[in-house]
């Protein structure tokens, strides 16, 4: 039988990136923008976090004080930053010069994964430092800070084990949906995403709103990256290791059809499926049937999808204009 | 944007073009890859400190530096092309088929299989008529499932044909611990090198046959989109489903008829990739082409001549950047960088070609 509590905390780790990512998707998505860029996003604010502390960290190994705050503020800052300025990247493409949603998207994503490999592959060489390897140990403890110790009960285990960026996602993930779903911001944003021309003749600034509501999905979904790279892998970088969580963003989207509280359990779910062939015994001589067993996200993704499109029921439809760019003179 | 000027006309406003010349199109295109090609010089410029010219000369050599390069670059050139051929009419039809990364995948998958498990079992054509058959079907179906859901049960073929992605590298995956040699290796090394079982036939030298299959494929593609019914009804269809219900085609038949092609062609890539060109398979052997397809035919409209020229600056670019990187050791997704960069550069000056920025007009003119 699989032990729980120790299971539990692992398939968080593996959820809160899925959690930012479409926490951030599902914000970009109801402002009508599709933005399959959010993997390449994800990869850009991660190794925007990690160039901002390694310079940091080199910094204080050659005779800099260690200061706790920017330990955190500044991958955070940077890290919010590359996402932002990737968010406003595919924005100005898509919504000013009305390009075709998901030729950006993916164009993002190859320019984002391949920034992020680049950068981490290179960084060393660039810089002219002598390191081996990029390794953010000490910037990794204060982000992998928690409550409990190692001696922590079950309770202690499954809930306050986390770093900061963990709870941050859920409180971010609440924060979103009563926003999008209960004030009249989120009122407007659904309206854009539904209608832009009927919000355009309501008054409603459709750009501004499309432009705020990209770029923020996008800082939410670096956040994702930033979480990974320093709390889960232990601020080790290597490259492709992120690999394909941003697309399970993307299609969590759709499984927990455009609500972010939603998001929270099914990406803590798809968090466990996604290392449940740890946890499945194989036997010695039959290693492969575990690369089978990674096929299990993907598979019930697939399943959950068609299910969905299968109810069609009115409500759990996604917004009626989203893949639309939107042009005032033609009606 | 403008709104502290509401009672004022604003600076300027965008009117859409009605038609523009096909030769002023195509100018504003090559404005942006010039442009894109100067970003991308200054870019790697700040990088390795090596001078603007001599990285072009870097970029050239690594995609003609030899004929053995100049080979190459066409063969990649080709396997792109059939792979952005293949995309093509699912997109003409508004499917967003990015499973062409699966598509192949599984075709080459089912070409490695037929040349592992039928090697003593028959002759060598015997052999290679299976592997064309397996791998088109195994990328027809793979093909076919995302259009079944999407024509029964409208289902979102984006991240339907994605998951099928992931389906198909697991199963390469799983055959590669399976069938690996030496035992423990992780990964199945050239296929019956001492027999070449299963190898496809030479055709002059060993690129050529791609280049061939990629003329022909090219070739069929344009006269099927355009002079065939099946073509005409793909571009009603993506122009508007209703229009294509009134007049009779049976939209699903369409898309099911049409992904199956897709899907095929790209079978047929992954033939080529695992039969003529690697002799192996590995869960990397589509390297990402199915995404980078999508942008190529998108670039080129949908015009498979087009494409030829779209795929053509992506493979130049991308190994170019190769031998940049290995020149000043840099990490080899450089490449990435600069065809996003190219990219970012095309997409955005589609806007100049559909749009016109009227400026407000001074005053002194008005006042005339």
């Amino acid at each position: 039988m699989i032990d729980l509590v120790a299971f539990i905390p692992r398939a968080v780790g593996q959820g809160i990136p899925l959690l930012y990512g479409s926490t951030g998707e599902i914000i970009t998505q109801k402002s009508g923008n599709l933005n399959l860029g959010i993997p390449g996003v994800m990869y850009v604010g991660a190794i925007s976090g990690v160039i901002g502390s390694f310079f940091y960290e080199q910094s204080i190994k050659n005779g800099g004080t260690e200061n706790g705050f920017l330990m955190i503020a500044i991958p955070l800052l940077c890290s919010l930053l590359g996402s932002f300025l990737m968010g406003l990247l595919y924005s100005f493409l898509t919504v000013t010069l009305r390009a075709n949603q998901n030729v950006t998207g993916l164009a993002m994503t190859t320019f984002g994964v391949g920034f992020g490999n680049f950068f981490g592959g290179s960084l060393i060489k660039i810089s002219g430092l002598d390191v081996p390897s990029i390794a953010l140990s000490k910037t990794s403890t204060y982000f992998s800070k928690s409550f409990v110790g190692t001696d922590a009960g079950w309770f202690g285990k499954i809930f306050l084990s986390y770093g900061f960026l963990a709870y941050a996602a859920i409180i971010i993930a609440i924060a979103s949906a009563l926003i999008i779903k209960r004030t009249r911001v989120g009122l407007h944003l659904r309206a854009v995403g539904e209608s832009p021309t009927t919000a355009d003749a309501a008054g409603i600034n459709v750009t501004r709103y499309k432009y705020v509501a990209t770029c923020a999905g996008c800082m939410i979904a670096g956040l994702g990256g930033l979480y990974y790279v320093m709390d889960y892998a232990c601020g080790v970088w290597s490259n492709d290791a992120f690999g394909d969580r941003g697309w399970l963003a993307i299609a969590l989207v759709i499984f927990t059809i455009w609500r972010p509280d939603m998001s929270i359990f099914a990406s803590i779910l798809f968090g466990g499926l996604y290392i449940l062939y740890l946890y499945i015994p194989t036997g010695m001589d039959h290693m492969e049937y575990k690369e089978i067993y990674k096929m299990i996200p993907y598979i019930v993704t697939l399943v959950v999808l068609v299910i969905t499109s299968m109810r069609n029921k009115r409500e759990n439809q996604p917004p009626a204009s989203l893949g639309l760019s939107y042009f005032r003179e033609e009606r | 944007m403008n709104n502290n000027e509401k009672v004022k006309e604003p600076l300027f406003h965008i009117v859409k073009r009605d038609a523009i010349p096909v030769g002023k199109a195509w100018g504003i295109r090559v404005i942006a890859i010039v442009a894109a090609l100067l970003v991308c010089a200054l870019v790697t410029t700040v990088l390795t400190k090596d001078n603007p010219l001599s990285i072009y000369a870097t970029i050239f050599k690594g995609a003609f530096g030899s004929a053995r390069k100049t080979w190459v670059t066409f063969q990649d050139l080709s396997i792109l092309l059939i792979i952005s051929l293949a995309l093509t009419p699912a997109f003409k039809m508004k499917f967003w088929n990015i499973g062409g990364e699966g598509q192949v995948l599984i075709g080459g998958l089912a070409s490695a299989a037929c040349m592992i498990l039928l090697a003593d079992k028959m002759s060598n054509a015997g052999i290679i008529v299976c592997m064309i058959v397996s791998s088109i079907a195994a990328g027809a179906i793979w093909g076919l499932v995302p259009a079944f859901f999407k024509a029964k049960w409208n289902t979102n073929e984006t991240l339907a044909t994605l998951m099928m992605n992931y389906i198909a590298t697991q199963l390469v995956a799983f055959y590669t611990v399976r069938w690996e040699v030496p035992k423990g290796s992780g990964k199945i090394g050239i296929i019956n090198q001492s027999t070449s079982l299963g190898w496809l036939p030479q055709i002059g030298n060993k690129y050529l046959l791609s280049i061939i299959v990629a003329v022909i494929v090219t070739a069929g593609m344009y006269i099927y989109l355009n002079y065939s019914k099946h073509g005409y009804e793909i571009a009603v269809v993506g122009e508007s489903e209703n229009t294509a219900r009134y007049v009779g085609m049976k939209v699903k038949k369409v898309i099911i008829r049409t992904m199956l092609l897709s899907g095929g062609l790209c079978g047929l890539a992954g033939l080529l990739l695992v039969g003529g060109i690697n002799h192996t398979i590995t869960t990397t052997i589509a390297g990402g082409q199915g995404f980078t397809a999508v942008m190529v035919s998108w670039l080129a409209k949908f015009n498979p001549i087009t494409m030829i020229f779209t795929s053509f600056l992506i493979v130049f670019l991308g190994r170019g950047a190769g031998e940049i990187s290995t020149r000043f050791g840099l990490n080899h997704s450089f490449s990435d960088i600069l065809t996003g960069i190219i990219l970012f550069f095309i997409i955005g000056c589609e806007f100049f070609i559909y749009y016109k920025i009227n400026f407000r007009k001074s005053k002194k003119e008005e006042s005339k």
